[in-house]
């Protein structure tokens, strides 16, 4: 039993899921999970980014050829609690009947470690997640972000070889939420270890991700950096669902991208592309050269930006502008696009 | 919160009413068994007489009572918490048809359920003479108490999430089910064990039917007392059963009792 020198690389082969009344939850599914990379699986509720976490985990079976590698090995047929894999839950599943310090402490106390050595490591991770003070509360007097810290702290103690947390900051209010992001974040590039995160919040898949996988349905939609699923979706779900797209309708002609509102420099474009794809913070505001003419429909001041909503002969534009200049509903604006930040799809959906 | 209103007054009289009609009779009976003539009443004086006599005839009913019901505890526990353990883990269709079967002997008149017993197993070796017989009907008659209060619990706790956490730590099921299952469920095994014991303690339905000369318990002992005997006797025989019951309840209470401290904690 010696530890690899390096973190936990996991290899999902074909794993679908279909569950007792034949509901699929997961389309076959083949994927690598890098060596002590953070790996997120983002979508909607019901995409099978929980089953999938669920299925490395060992919480649940793959369908019949489905098989996860750990390393190289087949664990498909291992139960959980022989796969040394951290767990985080949304509800954080901490045990009432015991307090922090024997939660944090109970993986050791089953691996039958040594009470000294046992209370040196729980004393380890405590003073890591910075609940030092609360090792002898019960459960039920911690706050949620506590309860949060003492599972993460509990899931560390054991040394895993891979970290799972499913959806940990949702049941947290926002602000805490941003706290602990920042602090996870921290927490796993120390660790250097191999840690996967579902979530529906691409904000915090953004924040935290290596890589994202971004699924639907059961299916991956697509799979890269955040920068490479923000910039380049590959399908019109990723492009809808991760961050404000906007959308404006129109006709190729000559090298231009012909609208009601302007024509746009459109390089790269299809010729028979009927729409194009662009990102708020792309557009901005020009006096008087802009590509596009509208009207502002409304604006929301947010403090360090206002956002615009912009009426092009029609279709609506989003905005994001200096948030010290106001505008009056109805103002004309014109706009232009950022050269070479259309967003093109990989694919014709 | 100072001043009180009619209305609170007016509760508070209604309310005490109510009580002083339930409990005045069961003091009445009380005393009436520590009284040497209930007919001419208190002035006749106390005395521990009737206890004593009671105590001569039937302390063995007593005792049945009491060895009957710790014996159907013991039989709810084995039986009900891995029932109840089974049920809250599977989704199955059945396992809910299960759920409510179970409570099928609390519905059905006891007299009913003793008279099947009878018919099914009269002639099956020396059972039906056996203290075992009745036994068997009160487990019958109190399992659902149990494995309904012990899966209310376990569903109020998220057991499951729990044990697949234990699980995720390195808990293999027996590792699982005693640290952290068992615990966890201390409240509904409580609340389970409380209502068993009370109920095989008290039960007579089923037990009248259920009983030989040789295997009386308690409650048969004391319609047959109340029906055979002086009223002083029995209402004796009703103080003794009160004297024997309200310890044994308050023992199961304070067994539970450092666990459900440790659990809830003191509010800080």
């Amino acid at each position: 039993m010696s530890q690899p020198a390096l973190p936990l690389a996991i290899r999902l082969e074909r794993c679908a899921k279909t569950f007792a009344d034949g509901t699929r939850a997961l389309e076959p599914l083949d994927l690598e999970i890098r060596s002590g990379e953070t790996l997120v699986f983002l979508g909607p509720s019901g995409c099978g980014k929980t089953t999938t976490l669920r299925i490395i985990a060992g919480l649940e079976a793959p369908d019949e050829g489905g098989r996860v590698l750990f390393d190289g090995t087949d664990v498909t047929a291992l139960p959980i609690e022989r796969r040394n894999v951290g767990l985080v839950f949304q509800s954080y599943a901490l045990f009432p009947n015991l307090d922090v310090r024997g939660n944090v402490a109970y993986g050791l106390r089953i691996r039958g470690v040594a009470p000294a050595e046992r209370a040196a490591r729980v004393d380890e991770v405590l003073a890591m997640m910075r609940i030092e003070a609360l090792a002898s509360r019960s459960i039920d007097q911690l706050s949620g972000g506590q309860r949060q810290r003492v599972a993460l702290a509990r899931a560390l103690a054991v040394r895993p070889r891979a970290l799972l947390l499913d959806e940990p900051l949702t049941a947290l209010d926002a602000k805490l939420r941003d706290t602990l992001r920042l602090e996870i974040d921290a927490l796993l590039r120390r660790l250097g270890i191999t840690s996967i995160y579902v979530t529906h919040d691409q904000a915090e898949a953004m924040a935290l991700g290596d890589r994202i996988v971004v699924m639907d349905h059961g299916r991956v939609a697509q799979v890269g950096a955040p920068r490479e699923i923000y910039h380049a979706p590959a399908s019109r779900f990723v492009a809808d669902f991760i961050g404000t797209m906007n959308r404006l309708e129109g006709r190729v002609e000559a090298g231009r991208f012909l609208t009601g509102a302007g024509a746009l420099g459109a390089p790269g474009l299809d010729q028979g592309a009927r729409e194009v794809l662009f990102r708020p913070e792309s557009v901005r505001l020009a006096e008087d050269a802009g590509e596009l003419a509208g009207t502002v429909s409304a604006a929301f001041f947010l403090g360090d930006h206002t956002r615009l909503f912009v009426d092009c002969a029609g279709q609506q534009v989003v905005v994001e502008c200096d948030g010290r200049r106001e505008f009056a509903r109805g103002a004309s604006v014109r706009l232009a696009l950022e050269p070479g930040t259309l967003v093109i799809l990989r694919e014709g959906t | 919160m100072r001043r009180r209103g009619p209305a609170f007054w007016c509760l508070l009289a209604f309310t005490l009413l109510v009580c002083a009609f339930l409990i005045v009779p069961v003091a009445m009976s009380m005393l009436a068994g520590v009284t040497v003539n209930y007919q001419s009443g208190l002035s006749s004086g106390l005395t521990l007489r009737w206890v004593a006599q009671v105590w001569e005839g039937y302390s063995d009913t007593i005792f049945r009572s009491m060895g009957i019901a710790v014996a159907c505890l013991a039989c709810t526990l084995v039986l009900g918490v891995p029932a109840a353990y089974a049920l809250n883990r599977s989704q199955s269709v059945p396992a809910r048809v299960i759920e409510e079967l179970l409570v099928m002997p609390v519905a059905i008149p006891g007299l009913a359920t003793a008279m099947a017993l009878i018919v099914t197993y009269n002639t099956l070796g020396n059972f039906r003479t056996s203290w075992t017989f009745i036994l068997v009907g009160h487990v019958l008659f109190t399992l659902p108490f149990m494995v309904r209060s012990v899966l209310a619990v376990m569903a109020a706790v998220d057991l499951k999430t729990l044990e697949e956490g234990a699980a995720s730590l390195g808990a293999g099921f027996r590792q699982r089910f005693f640290s952290i299952v068992l615990p966890n469920c201390r409240p509904g095994i409580l609340a389970g064990s409380l209502m068993v014991v009370t109920l095989s303690m008290g039960e007579f339905n089923m037990t009248w039917l259920l009983h030989t000369p040789l295997t009386k318990t308690l409650p048969v002992g004391l319609a047959d007392a109340y029906a055979s005997l002086r009223l002083e006797v029995g209402s004796a025989y009703t103080l003794v059963f009160f004297l024997m019951i309200v310890p044994l309840l308050v023992a199961i209470q304070l067994l539970a009792r450092p666990v459900q401290l440790a659990g809830q904690g003191a509010p800080r």
